[in-house]
């Protein structure tokens, strides 16, 4: 587990949970997003066909848009609940490679996107590259 | 400031940097959404972490910000994971997507 001292003397599986909590909320969150934009459809198509206003009411009258854009400013407000809590040294850069891997798993099972050996490692790389960069 | 002061909240979203802010943050989100709408999540997720990247190296060269060893390492495993997930196709091909005449 996270050391006491890395959590700012929160229990860790407190601050597990908070960070898990994001992560969850925000891949909720991206996953419904995606899921209505796929299905939309192309919307540079769409843009070409009936102009950006066109577009516009395209996404606005999609209602798993709504959803998806509810669950990622509810996963925005758990950063910041997370924020208050912990150090950002421990929680920003945590929550964000954590939301990549959980991302990829959501994307495969609810997308049924064809997460091949290059994207686990691609996910993987730059997972350990955005710990490394926000610590 | 604070949440007892909400008129302070309402007046900071029309100052030129805060409100620059948050319309470079809509143009991101459109251009987001565009990208979900013929990519794959998996594919435009790593691929938008290059962002982290480029606000590294406008710390480094326009802020002269110090970067450590571990960021370096940081922006090369992104910069490698992004080439690595870009040789790949964007969008998972579906049967009845295939099926249809183009």
């Amino acid at each position: 587990m996270i050391p006491a001292l890395a959590t700012g003397g929160v229990n860790p599986w407190l601050a597990a949970a908070m960070i898990g909590g994001v992560a969850i909320t925000s891949t909720v969150g991206e996953v419904c997003t995606a899921a209505a934009m796929k299905s939309i459809g192309d919307l540079d198509e769409i843009r070409g066909k009936s102009g950006l206003r066109g577009a516009i009411v395209a996404v606005l009258t999609c209602p798993m848009f709504f959803v998806g854009v509810g669950f990622l400013a509810l996963a925005f407000f758990a950063l910041l609940l997370a924020l208050n809590h912990l150090s950002l040294s421990l929680a920003g850069p945590a929550s964000a490679s954590l939301t990549l891997v959980t991302n990829a798993v959501a994307a495969k099972i609810f997308l049924k996107e064809n997460v091949d050996r290059r994207r686990w490692i691609s996910a993987i790389l730059v997972c350990i590259g955005v710990y490394l960069l926000a610590h | 400031m604070s949440l007892e002061h909400p008129l302070a909240l309402i007046a900071a979203v029309f100052h030129p940097w805060i409100a620059a802010g948050i319309a470079m943050l809509i143009c991101f989100f459109a251009c987001y959404l565009t990208a979900l709408s013929w990519a794959d999540l998996t594919y435009v997720l790593p691929t938008t972490a290059f962002g982290y990247v480029i606000i590294a190296l406008l710390g480094r060269f326009w802020l002269h910000e110090q970067i450590s060893i571990y960021r370096w390492a940081g922006i090369i495993l992104i910069t490698i994971g992004v080439g690595f997930v870009s040789q790949g196709p964007s969008r998972t091909e579906k049967p009845d997507e295939t099926a249809v005449p183009s």
